[in-house]
């Protein structure tokens, strides 16, 4: 099944509506609304659903696109659609400033934020005196082209519909390319898309900016479809329908937008109008249903109706495979001016007064295996985490190929050509192995995220996804290429991680506890592998525990204890090394 | 600026501050042990303070009747989960939760209800109703989704909030109530005058701070609604029934709630959605603690007291917006402080 | 003789797929019981629905009562502990707080018995009774997580991979450790995916494959079997298991 077809079949339908007749207009209303809110939903899809990032404020957004066109196009008399822009730029500026701000929150800060800064721009659209304080601007024109004037919800139920469809074609595009990859890996922390060269922040930012732009649009079209705008609709119970809405659909699925959205606002019209017949006249009767609803449906279906639909659908959808013959070219790194390649001189990390690595030095030469080993707490994985990039030093200095790296930021570290996998494997479990080792390629694509949702990256895309291929099939995963991340065991998880550092091209393949949870066969495949890439000129610097097979595999090996290292040699030097037998290895080894 | 408008001003902020103070403490709480961000705790507030003020006028809350209605389903919800077990003590102790004790509540308002009861008598019935609110609400709403994430905790919680504000103009009316005063002693220092309310927030405030460090760092039951906080599947391996820690979260949030109520209905206008507000304000003062720290939201409490108390002096339409943008300096530096390494999600 | 422990035709399920099958087992008192297996056998998962944490077709008994029906909090009061994979410590409270709360479900009397007994299996945990459970090395934690299962004084201790990731010289000492809860009068039910030291310790082994149990007998015949030992300790014979 073509992924499009869907997509146009849904087209036709909502354009074909309102001329069904008998339609009534009332419907048409509805619909209108359904749309309205899905836009803003869609954003939050992306936000929140996709980036993990929460927002109750989205609102808001709407109120800077409806009240941007209606003080241009009432007070200065500009047209409409001169100030969809307009309205578009100011929601995104108004993202940049707050966005700025609250994207860095982790956790629980971010809807917590988004509340208190939601309700505050709720009072400040209040109390303004240019935008008409509680009673809000009326008599904002309609849109119109040429002589035709949409002033009827009929005919602005093109616009609106328009823009959901458009939106949503976007909106998929960009969450299928390079960029989409880096703000799925979001939800999971900064550290694993950084070492792959994604600049975080900024895609967070950029989430948030066109989530922003799409309550923008909703916002302008809202003021053309009411021809008035007034604070209410932009307030914090507002927002707090718009995530609602995500949530019900699916937060994680642009068609949950629409879904949910069309489930809420039916939903609220049929409490609105019937209630008072059962229960008699009483007020905000809704209100409690919707509430209890609310409760209720998360109990019951917490991941939303989108995706219990799709999995009872009898056609899944297929995926297309990528044609794993495209080249990719290889990356062109910074000029070497040492032969060695990973040069680590009186490293030194102190947090706070614990000293978690304590002037150590060793390096790793072109084509070596060399195994970091010592016990739990020695200051291994700080190792790891100083190199690449993702602590900072607190003395000493780390170079690659003659190029300091020791206080560089992980995305500058990677682009020399070092690349890690992680002692906890930090994988996208929601993404299949391909998408997921795709984000090792990411330095190795450029296209941006306008190109990807106009769909002009293909070329460069498909390049990618080749790379990635050819790498999951390198490490023996080919079988499982399609499967979801989160349903290999954690064995094999820890081999796509990585295949995902081999997308990189490295040059050193850094590798915190490969081994653990494997058995012994694949132990055996496992090391067989990596003997392969140091003979095809890449160096390996690894931290196990398996003694068996780091003695087994490495050139060299390096002993920490207590963030100071104790040995460095031969694997049979260390093997009777007293001072390693006394702090690591014990008596027998 | 003169000095006597300036200690007004600071007296008003500090003991809308205290308030926010309450309010904030119970949210930390409530969120340390369940994870859940509190957002109906607005509803306590407004519960408390207008089943006072209904009761003062003879009349029985509808609040009362709720929590009858709330008991009844969770009976249901407990019988339903128990049913591959249903011994009679397990039985019993779900019937005399859920069933037996609202319904002496009920028996109890309907029994005590009339114009001479005496006030203190009337702020018992107001507490024992909004605690078994509470109680139940933890046991309907979040029990069964305990495992979920914050945010669909939080969802749930704007659920509820939303529910909750419905039945309050349903019980209450859309027009406003007064309590009578719990005291109507005096005291006056220099141009200032503190009337026996104020001081019974300031006490009230303290004593609750003082109550709830000692309670979670020298008890063992406070030890354990901490560890149920840090890991939950710890806490049920050394046999800590994580059920009761939410429930017992949910019962201090709940009396806390309605203590501040009953503290400010005499003082101030009360409306079915004004809890809504006050609760949020509590709530910035809790994010300024981090969602963790005691004392810290109390500081941050009376900050927002004050803020509040001088900009509705000098700029009153921009009071709210004031109030509410005072969070952003404070995520500004959060973010700063943000640590380096990232924590696991999920 | 009746078991401490027994567990008969038990099935797992983790929404349609059967992660344990048709599994049956018996500790007796005073008995260490290892089950050994690959990655993924579905030891971890029958551990946890043996606790409760996961539901569990097919009857159990401990102690002479059937607990099919009883949950975690109930299981642990009537002497049953598990130390689980990831651990799960209170890492923001200090070793003391952790283990005072190991005793939740006894006396108080009792607990500080227990305080003494775990501190003199685990001299190191005295020292650090002021730290904070997730600032602790691996080893540590290790110990900690053993030490507050036995604050509870339990009669049967289910360890579940208590070497993973763990340096060989820690390990050593956290299996030496083991040996002696026997003789303090604590059964232990020990899975592990280091075959070669569990198979040392152990009176009695369950080798688990795919969800099911394919040989069982004393430790002794498990070691020396030929299957057992191409399959699980291949590897190993280089000292990984530092004892």
């Amino acid at each position: 099944m073509n992924q499009r077809t869907p997509l146009i079949i849904f087209a036709l339908v909502m354009a074909a509506i309102p001329f069904i007749p008998g339609v009534p207009p009332f419907w048409i209303v509805l619909l209108n609304n359904i749309g309205l809110a899905a836009l803003v939903a869609m954003g939050l899809v992306l936000l929140t659903g996709v980036g993990g990032l929460t927002s109750f404020g989205q609102a808001a957004f709407c109120g800077f696109g409806a009240y941007t066109t209606a003080v241009l196009t009432t007070a200065y008399g500009v047209s409409p659609w001169l100030t969809l822009p307009l309205s578009l730029v100011v929601s995104g500026i108004a993202a940049v400033l707050l966005g700025i701000v609250t994207v860095r929150l982790s956790g629980h800060y971010l809807p917590l934020g988004t509340i208190a800064w939601g309700i505050g721009l709720f009072y400040l659209f209040s109390k303004l005196e240019f935008l008409g304080r509680n009673d809000g601007i009326s008599g904002i024109p309609p849109l119109s082209i040429g002589n035709f004037r949409m002033l009827d919800p009929g005919t602005i139920y093109f616009a609106i519909w328009i823009a959901v469809l458009v939106s949503a074609l976007l909106t998929m595009n960009l969450l299928d390319s390079r960029t989409g990859r880096a703000i799925r890996a979001l939800r999971r922390g900064h550290v694993a898309g950084e070492a792959f060269g994604v600049q975080t922040p900024r895609a967070k930012l950029l989430v948030f900016v066109y989530a922003a732009v799409l309550a923008g649009l909703s916002g302008w079209l809202y003021a053309h479809f009411q021809r008035a705008a007034n604070p209410t609709p932009f307030g914090a119970h507002a927002g707090i329908e718009y995530l609602f809405i995500a949530v019900v659909g699916g937060a994680g699925y642009v068609w949950g937008a629409v879904l949910g959205a069309g489930i809420v606002v039916i939903l609220k019209e049929i409490l609105q109008s019937y209630l008072p017949y059962i229960f008699g006249g009483q007020s905000q009767l809704e209100t409690i249903v919707f509430g209890i609803l609310l409760v209720v449906l998360l109990q019951l279906a917490p991941t939303g109706v989108w995706p219990w639909l799709m999995s009872r659908l009898p056609i899944q959808p297929g995926r297309k495979m990528p044609d794993a013959s495209l080249p990719l070219a290889t990356p062109v790194r910074a000029q070497a001016s040492s032969a060695v390649l990973l040069q680590i001189e009186k490293a030194r990390k102190q947090f706070g007064g614990v000293i978690a690595v304590n002037d150590v030095s060793f390096d790793v030469q072109a084509r070596e295996i060399v195994a970091l080993i010592g016990p739990n707490g020695a200051g291994k994985s700080t190792t790891f985490n100083l190199i690449t990039g993702v602590l900072t030093t607190t003395g000493g200095t780390i170079s690659v190929l003659g190029n300091k790296v020791d206080n560089a930021p992980p995305q500058e570290v990677v682009k020399l050509g070092v690349a890690r996998t992680f002692q906890h494997v930090k994988l996208v479990p929601d993404m299949t192995v391909l998408e997921n080792v795709a984000i090792g390629a990411h330095l190795r694509g450029s296209a941006g995220a306008i190109s990807s949702m106009l769909r002009l990256d293909r070329a460069d895309e498909a390049k990618l996804l080749a790379e990635a291929a050819r790498q999951i099939e390198r490490v023996g995963l080919g079988d499982q290429i399609d499967q979801l991340a989160g349903s290999l065991s954690l064995g094999q998880q820890r081999i796509v991680e990585i295949a995902r550092a081999l997308c990189v091209d490295p040059l050193l393949l850094l590798l915190d506890e490969p081994a653990a949870g494997l058995r012994h066969l694949e132990k055996q495949r496992l090391a067989a592998l990596l003997r392969q890439l140091r003979d095809g000129g890449m160096s390996v610097l690894l931290v196990e525990h398996d003694m068996g097979f780091v003695m087994d595999l490495a050139d060299r090996i390096v002993v920490l204890d207590f963030g100071t290292k104790i040995a460095e040699g031969t694997p049979d030097a260390i093997k009777t090394n007293p001072d390693v037998i006394k702090a690591y290895l014990g008596a027998t080894a | 600026m003169n000095t006597t408008i300036m200690l007004f001003l600071l007296q008003d902020g500090i003991t809308n501050g205290a308030i926010y103070a309450l309010l904030g403490l119970a949210l930390v709480l409530v969120f340390a042990v369940t994870r859940v961000i509190l957002i109906p705790q607005g509803e306590f507030v407004t519960f408390g303070a207008l089943s006072y003020a209904m009761l003062a006028t003879g009349q029985v809350p509808g609040t009362a009747k709720l929590a009858m209605a709330m008991g009844v389903v969770a009976f249901g919800l407990d019988l339903f989960e128990a049913r591959r077990s249903l011994r009679p003590r397990r039985v019993a102790r779900a019937f005399a939760l859920n069933i037996a004790l609202p319904a002496a509540i009920l028996a109890l308002t309907y029994g005590l209800a009339g114009p001479k009861t005496p006030i203190a008598v009337n702020i018992a019935l107001s507490l024992l109703i909004v605690a078994a609110i509470g109680l139940f609400l933890y046991r309907i709403a979040f029990q069964p989704i305990a495992h979920t994430s914050v945010l669909v905790l939080l969802i749930a919680s704007v659920g509820c909030h939303l529910a909750l504000q419905g039945l309050g103009l349903v019980f209450f009316g859309a027009e406003g109530l007064r309590g009578p005063a719990l005291s109507n002693t005096a005291l006056t220092i220099g141009p200032l005058r503190f009337t026996g309310q104020s001081l019974a927030v300031y006490g009230l405030t303290v004593a609750f701070i003082v109550a709830l460090w000692l309670f979670f760092g020298f008890t063992l039951m406070g030890k354990a609604l901490r560890a149920t906080a840090v890991n939950r599947l710890g806490a049920r391996l050394v046999g800590i029934r994580t059920t009761l820690s939410g429930q017992i979260a949910f019962l201090l949030a709940s009396i806390i709630g309605a203590i501040s109520g009953i503290l400010i209905v005499p003082i101030t206008t009360l409306y079915y959605d004004t809890g809504f507000l006050i609760g949020l304000k509590g709530f910035i003062a809790a994010i300024i603690g981090g969602l963790v720290s005691y004392p810290l939201t109390a500081v941050a409490a009376l900050l927002v007291g004050s803020v509040e108390a001088f900009s509705s002096f000098y700029a009153s339409n921009f009071k709210e917006v004031i109030v509410f943008t005072l969070i952003l300096p404070v995520l500004v530096l959060r973010s700063l402080a943000a640590p380096a390494v990232e924590e696991e999600k999920d | 003789m009746s078991a401490l422990l027994s567990v008969s035709d038990a099935h797992v399920s983790y929404g349609k797929v059967e992660a344990v099958r048709s599994v049956s087992l018996e500790v007796a008192d005073d008995e260490i019981v290892t089950i050994i297996g690959a990655n993924g056998a579905g030891k971890t998962t029958l551990l946890n629905a043996i606790m409760g944490v996961l539901p569990l077709k097919g009857a159990t008994a401990f102690a002479g009562a059937d607990m099919t029906l009883l949950d975690i909090e109930d299981r642990v009061a009537a002497g049953l502990c598990l130390v689980p994979e990831h651990r799960e410590l209170f890492g923001t409270m200090n070793v003391e707080d952790n283990l005072q709360l190991g005793a939740f479900r006894i006396p108080k009397e009792s607990a500080a018995r227990s305080f003494e007994r775990v501190y003199t299996l685990f001299p190191r945990l005295k020292e650090r009774r002021k730290q904070l459970a997730g600032t602790l090395s691996g080893g540590e934690q290790q110990m900690l997580a053993m030490g507050r299962a036995l604050m509870g004084a339990p009669k049967l201790l289910m360890l579940d991979e208590p070497s993973l990731g763990l340096a060989p010289i820690i390990v050593a000492d956290i299996f030496r450790t083991i040996g002696e809860l026997r003789a303090a009068g604590v059964s232990v039910l020990l899975v592990e995916q280091n075959a070669q030291a569990a198979l040392k310790i152990a009176d009695r082994a369950y080798v688990m494959e795919l969800g099911e149990f394919i040989l069982s007998g004393s430790a002794k015949d498990i070691a020396s079997n030929q299957r057992v030992a191409a399959s699980y300790l291949g590897f190993q014979h280089e000292g990984a298991s530092g004892i």
